[in-house]
């Protein structure tokens, strides 16, 4: 699957996740995929345009991109250690 | 004679039972496997950390009597589940054929996934509770850090639930000037969702807890106490709670269902386990992104013995899960919040009140009439 001009090597779909929320979602992802690779997250909920950039930069790895989907958000990160 | 077998007896598995026995038990053999006789009210295991509950009659019943008289109650391990072939393979030896499966085999905990968990304590177990209550009443000064030792883990408002309830303990006891308590959130606020993090950042801060942003914990060094995140960041601590990291059920993981832990892929409406129509996993056991929670699997019971009868009846499956949770969380001195959402619907800000602790005990109290048999 692509997104962009990026391979992604999984998706998180979170839309609809209140609790625990796509950020979770996407530590859990995050801690389950190799370094290297990329994850995507769709997410409706509003908070995660500020907490979804804030740990990733936190934990040290990469935002790629924030994608208005309409309806929803995709979020794509890199894991880098 | 259509064959419905339920792997596990917890809260999804013995509402679907239940139900299904009161639709369908002329038309199918409604066979429930359960590898425990007990059934445990896992909401409790924090009361009985801090010992509010001593009586563990209190959250203990015979699965046998909890379970509807036409439901074939096995107790016995699944050790295989054959989803090609369409059978569960038991420790005994004896193999289950089955025309529709119910997966709810749970979640288990993994301390040891996460260095230097021997000196931390949980609540995610009864043993965990009662160990974890005897270092509470050895405890006399410093500092409590409550974290979390890996996600997902089963419902996540409990380690905030507990740091509130840890400041009404300390407080009885006289004590409470003595202790810190901190809180090492996963996330940069004190819950998922903001509107609800707003309150319980407003009640953490009334009573002098502290919290830590994007604290996810990633190792433990027993013998200097501190714990460390993999955001990079470290707590000295003298006492550690600690949420184990949890994964699904082994049986799971060995027959190759699960997904990132052991978690098994559905549909998050109808519940379906992939291309397999006669297979549906609930509660726990999921990946779905709502919380493994008691609540959740029990609406999720619901919809797949709905849509499990229709089948068996010969009507179209129509019932469709919303992503439906409620959760009542305890913030001691008698107040609760509560919340109620689904997938569409997110939580509103919340309010602490009386009436919503004294909902609490309610559930606590008909959980095992009203809600195991699948009536509300």
């Amino acid at each position: 699957m692509s997104s962009g001009e990026y391979k992604v090597d999984k998706v998180v779909d979170a839309r609809g996740s209140h609790c625990p929320g796509p950020l979770m979602e996407l530590i859990k992802a995050i801690k389950n995929v190799q370094v290297g690779q990329v994850v995507a997250v769709y997410s409706t909920d509003s908070g995660s345009k500020n907490d979804i950039p804030l740990w990733v930069k936190k934990a040290g790895h990469e935002l790629i991109g924030v994608y208005d989907r309409g309806g929803y958000t995709e979020f794509i990160v890199k894991k880098t250690h | 004679m259509k064959k419905v077998v339920i792997v596990g007896g917890g809260t999804g598995g013995t509402i679907t039972a239940n139900i299904l026995a009161r639709k369908v038990s002329r038309e199918a053999e409604i066979t429930l496997i359960s590898n425990t006789p007990q059934h445990i009210y896992q909401p409790g295991f924090l009361y009985r950390a801090l010992g509010e509950i001593i009586d563990e009659s209190e959250i203990i019943r015979e699965e046998r009597k909890l379970v509807n008289k036409r439901v074939k109650l096995v107790i016995d391990e699944a050790v295989k589940i054959d989803i090609q072939n369409r059978m569960v393979d038991l420790m005994s030896g004896k193999k289950l054929e089955y025309d529709y499966l119910v997966i709810s085999t749970g979640s288990r905990i993994v301390p040891e996934e996460v260095p230097g968990y021997e000196v931390s304590y949980h609540f995610y177990s009864l043993e965990g509770a009662r160990k974890l209550h005897e270092a509470l009443e050895r405890f006399k000064e410093g500092v409590v850090a409550v974290g979390i030792g890996g996600i997902p883990y089963k419902c996540p408002p409990a380690p905030a639930e507990f740091c509130c309830l840890l400041d009404y303990y300390f407080t009885k006891r006289g004590i409470r000037d003595k202790v810190e308590i901190h809180y090492l959130s996963p996330l940069p606020r004190t819950f998922p969702h903001e509107a609800v993090a707003e309150a319980i950042t407003e009640m953490m801060e009334k009573k002098g807890i502290h919290w830590h942003p994007m604290f996810n914990i990633e190792s433990v060094d027993p013998e200097k106490k501190i714990v460390n995140s993999l955001e990079g960041e470290s707590l000295r601590f003298d006492l550690l709670v600690m949420v184990p990291p949890h994964r699904g059920a082994e049986v799971v993981e060995k027959s190759g269902i699960g997904v990132d832990g052991g978690w098994i892929p559905v549909d998050k409406y109808t519940l379906q386990y992939k291309d397999y129509s006669e297979v549906y996993a609930i509660g726990d056991a999921t990946n779905l992104p709502v919380s493994k929670s008691g609540a959740a699997a029990h609406f999720e019971g619901k919809i797949v013995a709905d849509r499990i009868t229709s089948e068996i009846t010969g009507h179209e499956p129509r019932a469709k899960y919303d992503g439906r949770v409620l959760c009542f969380c305890d913030a001691g001195f008698r107040k609760a919040i509560y919340m109620d959402f689904n997938y569409e619907n997110p939580p509103k800000k919340p309010r602490f009140s009386y009436i919503w602790y004294l909902g609490k005990q309610l559930v606590n109290r008909f959980y095992w009439s009203l809600i195991l048999s699948g009536l509300v």
